[in-house]
């Protein structure tokens, strides 16, 4: 074969080849960042014309700035916390040379919270909340999917607590922690309490639908396997059910986890519980010229945070889960 | 005595409640089954093959009758009546060696880990699947599936294993290895096998005998046709066996002349009417 030959052939291979993945390449990636420029152009004019008591409306350029001041705001205040705790043990190691009976104490660090300190907190209130409520959840969902007795007892009140906004739960749920919840030495704060309960509260629905739809939906062939081998009760449960409902069991938990994280963030304003929402309340209360940018970091940054727990929960679904036949998106 | 009696149905009967009232599904049926005999119930679908299977495997109760095994009644399911499902059933969150092992620590003997571990290979080695014991139930074929099955409800060393259409769902070169299996394992445990099939050669070649039910409502035994064959039996030799082909022709009669499926002209369309449905429903999705 001539060279001449060859050279178009494999032109013409590489076409085949590189013309679908390209295309691939393009509306995978291409096409969202499309989307994003668009957003952003549209974003920026709009803000322009956009005049509040505030000043105007933070555009793009200014919601990065105030990001990057969050940034220089929390490393700042870890220098300071670090020299405070330096000073500290200098001092003690001091007061311990002249007397060595000297109990040694630290004192905390009490400046304000930084944004990532918020974010942490958020992140550690709706993780209580959500285990909390799943701890619920899931053995009531299976409950009701085992039993038909069960879910048509429960289910009215299912249907009734699901639609309830987390606003109307959050004046009871602050009465009664502050009522139930005495200690001399709280462990935890009653804001977090409150706010995590709330979380637990709304959260807790999707979760116990799902588990029971996905136990009372058992291949019928199982349940008779179950019958044969005479698997008792907690082995059928443990066996059986659990291992059969488990892609059932995740759809819910993905979806209580969303609720939860949107929830926590109203919770948290009212609650006071110091995360993202307290942020964004405090912010609005401060009403300096920056508040609105540093507010809309807060706001993506929400988003950028929930869209990270669902793809976290999304990775455990395909992890444990044993059918790898279902589409996962 | 007990070879004589080692499982017997007496006037066995099933009445189901429907929304239209009690649905007969099944009367007066008896049989007697010695132990180690291979038998195959045989009918039109709808005669009650599976509620009678079902019965002796203890997921029915009789509404009539009962089913007596080995001097002791039969009222609940349990591993010495183990099934093979027709499609399967594994669990499929399960290794094929998991599967069988939960049958084996399910079956109360008092086994040892080692023991335990040993048993469940035996049993994979017996339906030649020691080779894909790691592999889960989605990662291997219908066949293989099937195999794993039948190991597992080997593993349970049942009194009597009851087959519900094992091969059913499974093409014919796979059934027939399937078969062979079946017909080994049959001559070295000697279990006694209750086998339902549609398949008139599945039924000559594995059975001692050939139950044949008349169609539904109050199904009951028709004939019972003994298979005088001797074992093993090889496939291919039996091709060109005039007495088996008498058989054969036995069971073909008296599944199209003696008890041929009469439809009214009307359930005949439904019929056709639901097929049209669902074919174009499949070309849809």
């Amino acid at each position: 074969m001539s060279k001449q030959q060859t050279v178009p052939m494999m032109v013409n291979q590489i076409k085949q080849i590189s013309l679908p993945t390209l295309n691939q390449f393009l509306t995978a990636t291409a096409l969202p960042i499309v989307g994003i420029v668009i957003f952003l152009g549209l974003w920026s004019l709009m803000a322009k014309n956009i005049d509040t008591s505030l000043g105007k409306f933070p555009g793009p350029t200014a919601v990065w700035q105030q990001s990057i001041v969050l940034v220089d705001e929390h490393n700042m205040q870890r220098d300071k916390a670090g020299k405070f705790y330096e000073r500290q043990q200098q001092r003690n190691a001091a007061r311990l040379v002249k007397d060595p009976n000297y109990i040694v104490t630290i004192k905390d660090f009490t400046g304000a919270p930084t944004f990532f300190e918020q974010i942490w907190t958020s992140l550690y209130t709706v993780m209580v909340g959500f285990m909390v409520a799943s701890l619920l959840a899931i053995p009531i969902g299976i409950l009701c999917g085992l039993s038909k007795n069960a879910y048509t007892a429960i289910n009215p009140l299912i249907q009734l607590f699901k639609p309830v906004s987390p606003l109307a739960w959050l004046p009871l749920v602050t009465m009664v922690v502050s009522a139930v919840y005495v200690s001399n030495e709280p462990i935890f704060s009653k804001s977090f309490i409150t706010s995590a309960v709330t979380v637990a509260l709304c959260c807790l629905w999707p979760t116990l639908i799902n588990t029971a739809v996905g136990v009372s939906s058992i291949d019928k062939d199982l349940l008779n396997v179950s019958k044969v081998l005479r698997l008792n009760g907690w082995s059928h449960v443990t066996k059986i059910v659990l291992p059969s409902s488990i892609p059932a069991i995740f759809t819910g938990l993905r979806l209580s986890l969303g609720i939860g994280w949107m929830v926590l963030i109203a919770a948290e304003m009212l609650a006071q519980n110091p995360g993202l929402g307290k942020f964004v309340w405090d912010e609005f209360q401060n009403g300096s010229s920056q508040s609105l940018a540093r507010i809309m970091v807060a706001v993506l940054t929400i988003g950028v945070i929930g869209f990270a727990l669902d793809r976290l929960m999304l990775a455990l679904q395909r992890k444990f889960s044993w059918d790898k036949s279902a589409v996962l998106l | 005595m007990s070879n004589k009696h080692h499982l017997e149905l007496t006037q066995v009967g099933m009445e189901f409640a429907t929304a239209k009232g009690t649905f007969n599904a099944l009367q007066d049926v008896n049989l007697r089954i010695k132990k180690g005999e291979f038998i195959s119930l045989i009918g039109h679908s709808g005669c009650g093959k599976s509620t009678v299977l079902n019965i002796v495997a203890g997921l029915y109760q009789a509404t009539k009758g009962g089913v007596i095994l080995d001097n002791q009644e039969v009222n609940e399911p349990g591993p010495e009546r183990a099934v093979v499902f027709q499609n399967h059933s594994l669990l499929p969150w399960l290794s094929a060696y998991k599967n069988v092992e939960l049958a084996v620590k399910q079956t109360p003997n008092g086994r040892s880990k080692k023991a335990i571990k040993e048993w469940v290979e035996h049993n994979l080695e017996l339906v030649h699947m020691s080779h894909a014991a790691d592999k889960l139930p989605a990662e291997i074929s219908g066949g293989m599936k099937q195999r794993v099955g039948i190991a597992r409800a080997l593993a349970m060393e049942p009194k009597v294993l009851l087959m519900d259409e094992p091969f059913g769902a499974l093409d014919a070169l796979t059934r027939a290895h399937l078969q062979d299996s079946v017909m080994e394992i049959h001559a070295q445990l000697g279990n006694t096998v209750i086998m339902i099939t549609h398949d008139v050669d599945e039924a000559v070649l594995l059975s001692d005998r050939i139950v044949m039910m008349t169609n539904g409502p109050a199904a009951t035994i028709g004939e019972i046709l003994p298979i005088e064959l001797d074992r093993p039996r090889n496939r291919i030799e039996l091709a060109d066996n005039s007495q088996y082909n008498h058989y054969r022709h036995a069971v073909l009669k008296f599944l199209y002349e003696k008890q041929r499926k009469v439809e009214s002209v009307e359930e005949h369309r439904k019929k056709q009417n639901s097929h049209k449905g669902r074919a174009t429903q499949s070309h849809v999705a």
